[in-house]
């Protein structure tokens, strides 16, 4: 391998730290939370965070060192699929652009998942365009009042806070124009209502706002930057939803073989060709996102990781689908069209209908999948954008 | 095993001897001279082997430095081949280098005619063919096309050989009084006739070979010869892949460079979505072609216990990546892309004998359905 200089405590002083903190906080004597906050405290909650936030500096590749010292002294975790959002995209935003207040006030709370964050970023009229956002944020001495409307905001009903991008000059493009806050899902302002989904249940929610107030002091960057700060946010939210590691036949392809191994009066030569090649293209995937890491932790991340969400979310769908007919009959029938609304967000549990539904989000959230194809023709093969209208003029001005 | 015992990078010397192949192909290999060479009566380019085998001693990779080779393993030779694909060099390295020496690895290398020849081939001094049809799958039965009698004298016949042109000496899958054997016999022997195909792929041509009474010398009996044809297919297989990267990897680049460049509708076209998004899904699968290539060259390199499921992965997934980056790259060239003067023929050409080589994809699967426990129907 190729050798780079690092900082921080290598794997060796990391497993000296989770046993000195096992030593003080037997996981079968103490409450989950308290563990939670002793292991925040030791800096093992994300090692790659700095010393007093959770961290360490180390390397992030050797979080999986850790997780797996204190998963097999069955320490209990923070429930990472309950706080997805706030740990893969409110966390490395704060991390990058908050203030030392920001930072010592939201981080903890956050991992520890005292906390619950949401993203109100998507509008009625601004998807793919995000740029576009109309929700407006207008000065008012130390405070933002914030009106307008964001939609697909999964888990605004648990959430204490959410990261925002709001308008603040109409005057400018629309990309110069957007501020980026935190918002308190308290305010008297914020109204969340229930989206149904098409799996029949509601995950996600629009979200009103209604002259909002927020501090100033609850700005994430400069005034205009917004929209820069936000890209650190849907780096991360991309990375987070294509990038997990898994072991062989984890994810969506291991409910299909389950199937398949279980129940051999379903097979038929034509669903075993399409599941031998679905197994091999999971297995690659896993095999690409595995180098994506190991790339990361070598400090030198490369162009590939934007390409990972893109092959999970045709890979699910595609399984999902395989294992609804490789279900014959069964596949007629569906779990639960009840619209509840769920704590967590799951592309892999329940029953194969609702996992064929909810994959059909995969190409949507979190960027579309044609949108991906545009970053990775432009940014990292370096064709030109189609040509554009709307880059240079006014946010007013725009049609809408 | 799992993938977090592979290490799916290049290190630093494998990058240093990427460099210095790249190097030597863009100076020696141009686009321009490999189609020259198609239409002569020298499809291989014999000076610029010699070159890669002796100067850069990349002949001898696999091969122990006790046995008078590097000593370096498949990572380094997946590094070569990607390096060969991208430039579709007309040089025996699969055939001799990669294929025939991984036989012979595969023998009693503490016997002395298995241990000159690995030698030989080591040094660049001689290049061999592994004399079955490039087609033959790892996992098959053993080819019962060469019959040897007990004297050591074969008849039979073997088509489709690749590198078999320009072999002095063939690795001889035979089938004798006490089953199956490896033979080695001099391509100058008589009794042995070479007749060169007409290859869909001019820059890997093939052969038949004739053996009518032709005298060998035994190199594995029937307690090894099964397993060290086996390895050998396996590892070519393996390392195929990483070869097919390449190919799939200049296709990419020349088909971005072309749209980046063409200019109708008064636009680069390659500012159309319909075009990029293309592209973009091409990039999306050589990117995950090379972990691919590289999981399977890796476990290769350590003998891992999964390599089989790695290689067939690897093969199932490389040969169509290869196929289609070729196709989009001609495609997307437009009526530039069917001429015969665009090199863009000659990667399709490569890829689409190279998904036929060493197992198709389809048989690459279906022995998966074993290797991972995905039973067929009924």
């Amino acid at each position: 391998m190729t050798t780079t200089d690092r900082t921080g405590p290598d794997a060796a002083e990391l497993r000296r730290r989770v046993r000195a903190l096992l030593d003080t906080h037997d996981p079968a004597a103490t409450e989950r939370l308290e563990f939670l906050r002793a292991r925040f405290d030791a800096g093992l909650a994300w090692v790659h965070f700095p010393p007093g936030l959770g961290g360490l500096g180390a390397p992030r590749a050797l979080q999986g060192v850790v997780d797996a010292e204190l998963a097999a002294a069955g320490a209990p975790d923070n429930d990472p699929r309950r706080i997805g959002i706030g740990l893969g995209m409110a966390a490395p935003t704060i991390l990058r652009y908050g203030t030392d207040g920001q930072r010592g006030r939201f981080l903890r709370p956050l991992w520890l998942g005292e906390e619950v964050w949401c993203q109100l970023f998507s509008e009625p009229g601004a998807g793919s365009d995000l740029a576009g956002l109309a929700t407006r944020a207008v000065r008012d001495g130390d405070e933002w009042v914030v009106t307008g409307q964001k939609v697909w905001t999964s888990n605004a009903h648990n959430a204490r806070w959410a990261i925002l991008i709001a308008r603040t000059d109409p005057e400018a493009p629309k990309h110069r124009g957007i501020t980026y806050f935190i918002c308190d899902m308290t305010d008297p302002g914020v109204e969340v209502r229930p989206l149904r989904q098409i799996t029949g249940e509601a995950e996600f929610n629009e979200v009103f706002l209604t002259e909002v107030r927020i501090p100033d002091t609850l700005r994430l960057g400069e005034v205009g930057d917004g929209w820069r700060v936000a890209q650190t946010t849907l780096m991360n939210e991309r990375m987070a939803i294509g990038g997990l590691a898994l072991p062989r036949e984890g994810g969506m392809i291991g409910g299909a073989v389950a199937t398949w191994r279980e129940r051999p009066e379903l097979r038929t030569p034509e669903l075993h060709d399409r599941l031998l090649r679905l197994w091999v293209d999971s297995e690659v995937a896993r095999l690409s996102t595995q180098r994506v890491r190991q790339q990361l932790a070598m400090g030198a991340p490369g162009p590939e990781g934007s390409g990972m969400k893109l092959a999970f979310a045709r890979l699910n769908q595609a399984i999902s689908g395989l294992e609804l007919e490789l279900l014959g009959e069964d596949g007629l029938r569906y779990g639960d069209w009840t619209n509840n609304r769920p704590e967590t967000v799951d592309f892999y549990g329940r029953d194969a209908g609702y996992r064929y539904l909810r994959a059909k989000g995969n190409s949507i959230e979190g960027g579309t999948s044609e949108i991906l194809r545009n970053i990775i023709a432009e940014r990292v093969l370096g064709l030109p954008s189609e040509p554009r209208t709307d880059k240079d003029v006014a946010w007013k001005d725009l049609p809408r | 095993m799992t993938a977090d015992d592979l290490d799916l990078l290049y290190s630093d010397v494998e990058q240093d001897l990427r460099s210095a192949v790249r190097d030597l192909l863009t100076d020696r290999c141009p686009a321009s001279s490999v189609l020259a060479r198609c239409d002569s009566d020298t499809p291989y380019d014999l000076g610029l082997w010699r070159t890669l085998a002796v100067q850069l001693g990349l002949a001898g990779l696999l091969v122990p430095e006790k046995l008078g080779g590097q000593g370096a393993s498949a990572r380094e030779v997946g590094v070569v081949l990607e390096e060969l694909g991208g430039a579709v060099a007309p040089v025996p390295f699969l055939g001799s280098a990669v294929l025939a020496t991984s036989a012979l690895l595969g023998c009693d290398t503490g016997d002395g005619r298995v241990a000159a020849l690995l030698g030989r081939l080591a040094s660049g001094e001689s290049t061999a063919a592994l004399a079955v049809p490039l087609s033959t799958a790892p996992g098959g039965a053993f080819p019962t096309g060469v019959r040897v009698d007990a004297d050591g004298v074969l008849s039979g016949r073997v088509t489709s050989v690749a590198d078999a042109t320009v072999a002095d000496a063939l690795v001889v899958p035979a089938v004798g009084p006490d089953g199956p054997a490896l033979y080695e016999v001099a391509a100058d022997m008589p009794g042995v006739r070479i007749a060169a195909a007409t290859p869909l792929d001019l820059t890997r041509p093939i052969a038949d070979i004739e053996f009518e009474a032709a005298a060998g010398g035994l190199l594995a009996g029937a307690r090894t010869a099964t397993a060290a044809l086996d390895g050998a297919l396996l590892t070519g297989a393996g390392l195929l892949a990483s070869e097919q990267l390449g190919v799939a990897q200049w296709c990419l680049d020349e088909t971005v460079n072309h749209l980046g460049q063409r200019r109708q509708f008064g636009r680069v076209v390659g500012s159309f979505q319909a075009l990029k998004h293309r592209l973009a899904d091409v990039w999306l699968e050589v990117v995950s072609a090379r972990a691919a290539a590289r999981a399977a060259a890796d476990a290769l390199a350590k003998t891992a216990p999964d390599t089989a499921l790695l290689v067939a992965v690897a093969q199932a997934y490389c040969a169509p990546v290869a196929v289609r980056a070729a196709e989009e790259c001609v495609q997307l060239h437009g009526g530039i892309g069917m001429t015969w003067e665009h090199p863009a023929h000659l990667y399709l050409k490569r890829a689409k004998a190279s998904e036929i080589a060493l197992g198709t994809p389809g048989r690459h699967r279906a022995a998966l359905a074993a290797l991972a426990d995905l039973p067929a129907a009924g």
